[in-house]
């Protein structure tokens, strides 16, 4: 590593001020803090010591989070391609399916966007920041398994320009950046990102007898103009070639179409054991997202009329992203409440809001990401609420 | 009601200790490092020089010297006093000869520098008898206060500055204990001062119209000075870190508003004025302790306020490339070691100094690194109670504010840090104001900027904050 260290050391003062290439002086520091943390010691006064924990470690926590669902989703991704068009097959078989499937985009979704961090950091003078590791890997997971390559390319740079960086970059931006890049593809190709795309089928392969696409909430949408009982709609789906697919627990594994990591309610929640465990993640959006959902659709049972409001209320915390979402979309700490009681609110709304979207529009049945896309923008407002109220407790605390 | 009826003398009344409060703290964190003080007194020659510091002060206007290089001072006789408010007056800790009167850029002040006799003489101010303390007036005991430089000992709140003496604090508080890593043991270093600091304490309640508080720690030793004392009011707290910073113990038992002031001072302040009071003389010795990873043998050593800290340090550390600091490690001043103490410190800090680079040292798992986080691989969690090593690397880079909520963990009192920052930096006074701005100094959310994972200068930033606010 000495060798590494010199080596960086030698080159260093080219970048510095005044050096030959010192317009890139912040993609040199990335690299270079990536490899060592630096040398930097504190000031004359003031707190002497510091935390070891910083940006770099925070995110990584994060990806590693993500891990469960990613491996999840790999092997997902080969095991409803198989079901889709009837062969039996392995497991080594599915995994490698998967992972041809799912990695040019996490490689697309990391080059891209990395780019286009280093081009406006190099231009705009700013440090790199770490939060694209986690937007990175979050991008991926919420694409539908046979998206083109190069609308994952364009998604990223659109969410990194639009959403991050007209902002001012990283802490400054006001909605969720991987839902942004997804939102973006909705309304631009929804050819690609809606209807029954959730199934890797190459070009010209057969499918099995009796095949269908539908996720469980397109299966759900449709008992509105069937009239079907949501659950019996569910049972009755995939007879012949993938029996007992939408059961309760099977979703709640994860065994279905979706996006590449987000069908597994388990693994998210083996997520959130990790972002709470460590501390990196709020507990309270985790459990306000699922307590909002749980009670609208309890709610609902209660008032609604139509097989879609009856759907029994904890089916709505295992179909869909809304277990994804929970976990690692409100969490994000830049776009989230800011406030800890704010963070209640924030969570909750979120909750109620994919309940409603889902069960009131039918024409896009997948709520979570427009729910926390609002919330995101709403978060501000929750939060000057909380501010108001603890600078009135102040005020009549001070008087007294 | 019962006093009037049985027509107690008034100082008996006076003399009462109120039950006070018990208030139990959770937010916080205890920073648990390698090398206490031992509880002993090393025998060591006094130190030779000794140096008053404007910059150790908050709201003088501007030092003007009364004494010039080669004037010979006694202990108490006065060095500078400020501009604006000259009877506020800055004294001489010892005897000796003013060697040095050091100035920086546009001639500003930066130290007095005195080279001490040896054997300490004294500027003689009145003495007191306990009984004509009783019936001493206020603005009496104030002018000996101010002219022997015992007032500097009293910080006024909102702000932290040398006290208004045309104030009338509506308390004042004494918090007797500290919570910082490293911090000396009251109950040693205050050993046998009882009288004195009763003296202090029946001085002070001249000055205010309401209570004064000391606040002791339910879990520590409580010196014999504290829970002998009679005439303040005696609360008690349990909780980590900062439940021993005086701001905590205001927000919880008496806050303050934007007309309020409240005074505080240390145990060594109002020991100090006792002795003032009762020997007539500005006692300036004290008794510090000298701790931290890189020193030898960490104990306690006896020097006078503002003392060299050259003597404590040679032969007595383990390696060369240190950080030595004036005070504690989460609110001190790095000095070199030829520089001298802080006005109000009682500790000499050494730790390893970390300008080294570590090889992906964000990412490799350790139990070596203290965090009070539990991100991947900071495993010091598993064992707070561990003695640890810390350097003065800054372990990242500075980074946007991304609020993970770990500001609101460790600071026990009802204000919104993040927003409060975010206010000073967008300076907007009304918001600062309803923030809560009065109320904390920079020791209040120092934990703050220990824990802040984008690296911010978090005191530096508060301090413009009061700044702005003290000239709006």
């Amino acid at each position: 590593m000495k060798f590494l260290r010199n080596t960086l050391d030698k080159v260093k003062h080219d970048f510095e001020k005044g050096g030959k290439w010192e317009r890139y002086y912040y993609v040199f520091e990335a690299l270079d803090t990536f490899a060592f943390v630096p040398k930097t010691t504190t000031g004359v006064k003031g707190a002497q010591i510091r935390d070891a924990v910083d940006m770099k470690r925070l995110m990584m926590t994060v990806i590693l989070a993500m891990i469960p669902c990613l491996l999840f989703g790999i092997y997902n991704v080969g095991h409803q391609h198989f079901l889709a068009i009837g062969q039996a097959a392995g497991f080594g078989e599915k995994i490698w399916v998967g992972i041809v499937q799912v990695i040019p985009i996490i490689i697309v979704s990391y080059a891209t966007g990395l780019t286009v961090e280093f081009i406006f950091a190099t231009f705009r003078r700013h440090p790199v920041n770490e939060g694209f590791l986690v937007t990175g890997m979050l991008i991926p997971l919420v694409m539908p398994p046979d998206i083109p390559l190069w609308q994952v390319a364009i998604a990223t740079i659109f969410a990194v320009v639009i959403g991050k960086e007209a902002f001012g970059g990283t802490g400054m931006n006001v909605v969720n950046i991987a839902l942004t890049a997804r939102a973006f593809l909705y309304f631009a190709y929804p050819v690609n990102i809606a209807g029954e795309v959730w199934t890797f089928i190459p070009e010209g392969a057969k499918t099995v007898e009796g095949y269908s696409g539908a996720t469980p909430l397109a299966i759900a949408a449709e008992t509105l103009t069937s009239g079907q009982n949501a659950v019996e709609a569910f049972s009755a789906f995939g007879t012949g070639w993938a029996d007992n697919m939408y059961t309760f627990w099977n979703m709640f594994m994860g065994f279905m179409p979706g996006s590449i990591g987000e069908t597994s309610t388990l693994m998210c929640l083996i997520g959130a054991f990790i972002l709470i465990a460590t501390g990196v993640g709020s507990w309270k959006i985790i459990v306000s997202v699922f307590a909002g959902a749980y009670g609208m659709g309890l709610f609902l049972n209660l008032v609604g009329s139509n097989p879609f409001t009856l759907m029994p209320a904890h089916y709505h915390l295992v179909v869909g992203g809304l277990a994804f979402g929970a976990v690692f979309m409100a969490t994000d700490p830049v776009t989230a409440a800011q406030t800890e009681t704010g963070k209640w609110f924030y969570g909750f709304l979120i909750g109620i809001f994919t309940v409603l979207v889902r069960v009131f529009n039918p024409a896009y049945p997948e709520g979570i990401m427009l729910a926390i896309l609002l919330m995101n923008v709403f978060a501000p407002l929750i939060d000057y609420f909380v501010v108001s109220a603890n600078k009135k407790r102040r005020l009549k605390r001070a008087t007294i | 009601m019962w006093e009037k009826i049985l027509i107690l003398p008034r100082f008996l009344i006076d003399r009462r200790r109120t039950m006070g409060k018990f208030i139990r703290l959770k937010k916080g964190f205890d920073i648990n490092l390698a090398g206490k003080a031992a509880l002993k007194i090393a025998p060591t020659d006094q130190p030779e020089t000794y140096a008053i510091k404007p910059s150790d002060f908050h709201g003088i206007y501007m030092p003007k010297m009364l004494v010039a290089e080669g004037d010979a001072v006694k202990a108490g006789s006065p060095l500078f006093h400020d501009k604006k408010n000259d009877n506020i007056v800055f004294t001489s800790p010892v005897s000796g000869e003013v060697i040095e009167i050091k100035r920086g850029e546009k001639r500003k002040l930066l130290e007095v520098k005195i080279l001490a006799d040896k054997t300490i003489e004294y500027q003689s101010f009145t003495k007191y008898s306990v009984s004509e303390i009783v019936n001493l007036g206020r603005d009496k005991a104030q002018e000996q206060l101010l002219a022997s430089g015992a007032w500097l000992n009293l910080v006024q709140r909102p702000f932290g500055i040398v006290a208004d003496p045309a104030e009338r604090p509506k308390s004042i508080f004494i918090s007797g204990f500290d919570s910082h890593p490293l911090a000396p043991d009251y109950s040693f270093i205050y050993k046998g001062q009882d009288h004195f600091f009763q003296v202090g304490v029946d001085i002070l309640k001249k000055f205010t119209t309401g209570q004064v508080h000391l606040n002791v720690h339910s879990s520590k030793e409580i010196s014999t000075a504290f829970s002998q004392v009679k005439g303040i009011e005696l609360n008690k707290f349990s909780g980590p870190h900062p439940s021993g910073c005086v701001g905590v113990q205001i927000h919880h038992l008496d806050p303050i508003g934007k007309s309020d002031a409240v005074w505080t001072i240390s145990p060594y302040g109002v020991i100090q004025i006792g002795k003032l009071f009762i020997n007539g003389i500005y006692d300036a010795s004290r008794i510090v302790a000298v701790a931290g990873s890189e020193v030898k043998d960490p104990q306690y050593y006896k020097t006078f306020t503002g003392g060299s800290v050259k003597k404590f340090l040679q032969n007595n550390l383990k390696q060369e490339h240190v950080r030595i600091i004036s005070g504690n490690v989460l609110t001190g001043t790095r000095i070199s070691p030829e520089d001298h103490l802080g006005f109000y410190d009682q500790l000499v800090s050494v730790i390893p100094e970390g300008d080294h680079h570590e090889f992906l040292g964000w990412i490799t798992p350790s139990t070596s690194k203290l965090s009070f986080s539990r991100a991947w691989g900071l495993l010091s969690f598993l064992n707070y109670k561990k003695e640890y090593v810390l350097d003065s690397n800054t372990k990242g880079e500075p980074r946007a504010f991304v609020q993970t909520g770990v500001f609101e963990k460790v600071t026990p009192i009802d204000i919104l840090p993040t927003h409060l920052l975010k206010a000073i930096i967008a300076e907007d006074y009304d918001d600062m104001e309803a923030l809560g701005i009065y109320e904390v100094i920079e020791e209040d959310l120092a934990l703050c900027e220990f824990v802040d994972v984008s690296k911010h200068e978090v005191q530096d930033i508060l301090r413009e904050g009061i700044d702005l606010m003290m000239k709006s």
